[in-house]
Parts: structure tokens; sequence; C-alpha cells
């Protein structure tokens, strides 16, 4: 079946989403601020035999 | 929109595995790129790989934490949970039906013809077990001499590893045969597990053993966009059940933990109008009045 859908701007708006969406940019935010995107560079740029089965 | 979808999964598959040079280096990418967690599960050590796994960086931050405390590094993976709980507050398990790979090809691979199972709903619990004590708990607790843990999942579960990264690279790397012992045999043979498992049941592995399904499940009923379900209209005709990639009842839940908002269900399956969506509380609804020929029948 086709179906096409529109959006309606009646209904009440819930905020905790959004509160959630707040607390885990600051999360992210912190990691990049204490380094973490490096550490995870580096993790992921090597190949972990150890990880994956292997040795 | 199953064209659409099926599309997204394979671009989105195209795209965690975009580099195609490793033919000629022998090696994984190792751009700047791997600093991005990838939103589904595909290993950062397939040749292929473009962007970091979530579960393994994870997993190698818990592992190293003690040595990187005493090192002045504070380094708590707060970057890997804040992205994926951002994606989750957003759309909850979508990535798991429009982006993972590995969720993309047990789709394709229930397709070959056999006959087919039903998981027990117990065992779809058992992904929070393998989150807690694999992601977690194990990496934190069991350490070496040197205050280092191990990476569990990757190292003694991830079928998703073995096939994207373990056995690719025996192939680039033929050296590293004679590293094979007992555990790759053991991860290939889990990895034949849950091939067989993915013919005879519904993405079997996204179900019951997923970790990074687990956590974007927690956010299911609390995301920006939520499944939303009209009792009124819904005769329990089962339609969505069947075509259920996850094999949910839509009608005992909308946002239940186990659906990945692949919209299968509204597109697919129901007739009767009982099957819609919200945007940040506000409702889609389809302009479409059920059709008569539908209603007419049980």
């Amino acid at each position: 079946m086709k179906a096409e859908y529109i959006l309606l701007s009646s209904s009440p708006k819930r905020a905790f989403p959004f509160l959630l969406i707040i607390l885990f940019l600051v999360l992210i935010l912190l990691g990049i601020n204490l380094g973490e995107v490096s550490t995870v560079m580096e993790k992921a740029t090597k190949i972990c035999l150890d990880c994956i089965g292997i040795g | 929109m199953p064209v659409l979808r099926r599309w997204i999964q394979i671009i989105a598959t195209a795209l965690s595995n975009a580099y195609w040079m490793f033919p000629h280096t022998k090696g994984i990418y190792q751009g700047t790129l791997k600093s991005i967690c990838v939103p589904g599960l595909n290993c950062y050590s397939c040749p292929a790989a473009t962007g970091a796994c979530p579960l393994g960086s994870l997993q190698s931050i818990i592992a190293g934490l003690r040595p990187a405390v005493k090192a002045g590094h504070y380094h708590f993976g707060t970057y890997i949970i804040g992205t994926l709980g951002l994606i989750g507050s957003l759309v909850g398990r979508m990535p798991c039906g429009w982006l993972c790979p590995f969720g993309f090809l047990q789709e394709l691979i229930h397709k070959i013809p056999s006959p087919k199972f039903e998981i027990p709903k117990i065992l779809t619990y058992m992904k929070y077990l393998f989150l807690a004590l694999f992601i977690f708990i194990l990496p934190a607790l069991v350490i070496d001499d040197y205050s280092y843990g191990m990476t569990w999942f990757c190292k003694f579960i991830c079928p998703a590893g073995t096939l994207e990264a373990g056995i690719p690279m025996i192939f680039l790397q033929p050296d590293l045969k004679e590293s094979i012992g007992a555990l790759f045999y053991f991860k290939l043979t889990i990895l034949f597990i849950f091939i067989v498992w993915m013919i005879l049941s519904r993405r079997p592995f996204c179900r019951v053993a997923c970790p990074l399904g687990a956590v974007y499940s927690l956010f299911n009923k609390h995301s920006v966009f939520r499944m939303i379900h009209d009792p009124e209209k819904c005769t329990h005709c089962q339609e969505c059940y069947n075509n259920c990639p996850m094999g949910i009842k839509f009608y005992e839940g909308p946002n239940q933990h186990d659906c990945i908002r692949c919209l299968k269900c509204l597109n697919e399956s129901c007739r009767f109008g009982a099957i819609s969506y919200e945007i940040a509380g506000m409702p889609a609804i389809k302009p479409v009045e059920p059709q008569k020929s539908a209603l007419t029948q049980p």
C-alpha cells in the first residue's frame, strides 16, 4: 500500500528525550575534552589480533 | 519504503566498509575517520572498515582504564557512551534496522528457504547479560599483571569480528595462519552457529546477543522518534508479527526493546491504520482510511 504521512503539531511535546540529548552531548564534549577521540582512533587503527581470535 | 530501507542498508554497509585499498596495503585503514564510532556493529579490524566499532572501542577503554588513570588519562568512555546515548535518544534502536551491516546480513541470510523457528522471548533478554558482563564487568575486573583487562566480547563472542576481520586477515596476511589456535576455531564455531540460526530464525544475533542493540533498546520508550499503536483500529490479525524482522507482536506494545523501527509493520503489514509513529511528540498519521476489503477480514 502506498502511504504518505503528515506531521500534526497539536500533540504535547515530550521534554525527556531532549534532556537525554543534552546529557549525552555533554558526555561527548567531555570525552573530546579528555582526549578520548585520539584514544579511540589509536585503538581502531591497530589490528587487534587478540580481539579477532588470532594469537 | 522497503526499497528505500534496503538501499540505505546497502549504502550504510558500503560506507562503513569503504576502504578498498586493503588488497594493496595488506592492512587496515588508518585515517582520521577511525576516530568516529559507526552506529552499527562493524569490526574496526576489518580491512575495509572506515570507522570505529563503538563496542570494541568501549571495551578497549574499559580494559585499559586502570593503566590510563595511573598515567593521568581520565578516559572513562564518555565520548563513546555519549555517542551511543545521543543516537539512542534520537531514534532508539533504528540504526539496527537501517544502518547495521551485520543486521543487514542477517536479514539476507534469513531469506534462504528453510523451516523457520521463533526464538523464545526469554532468550531475548540475554543481550543485556552480554552487555553488562562482556562489555563492562569482565573487561574492568579481570586484569593481568600490568592491570590491563581484555576485550571479552570481541575476543570470545563477536561473530561479526570473525567474519569481517578474523577470516579476511588470514587471507591478507598468510603468516597469521601460524598463530591460529583453539580460540579461532571456537569463534568460527560461534559464527557457524549464528549463521545456521540466521537461516532458521529472524535476526538471532540482534535479539539474543548484541550488546549494541541492547544499549539502543534502552531508549526505545524514551527516544524522540517513537512508534504508536492505536488499539481501537488493531484487529490482532498478526500481519505485523508475520512481517517483523525481529518477531515482534506490535499490539503487545509499540516500543518494545526489540523494535528496530524498520517500519515494515507500518508500510507492508497493517491495513487498518493501527500503526504510526511520532517525532518529538508530533504524531505522523496516515492520511488514508483503512481499506474496505481489509475491514471485512478477521
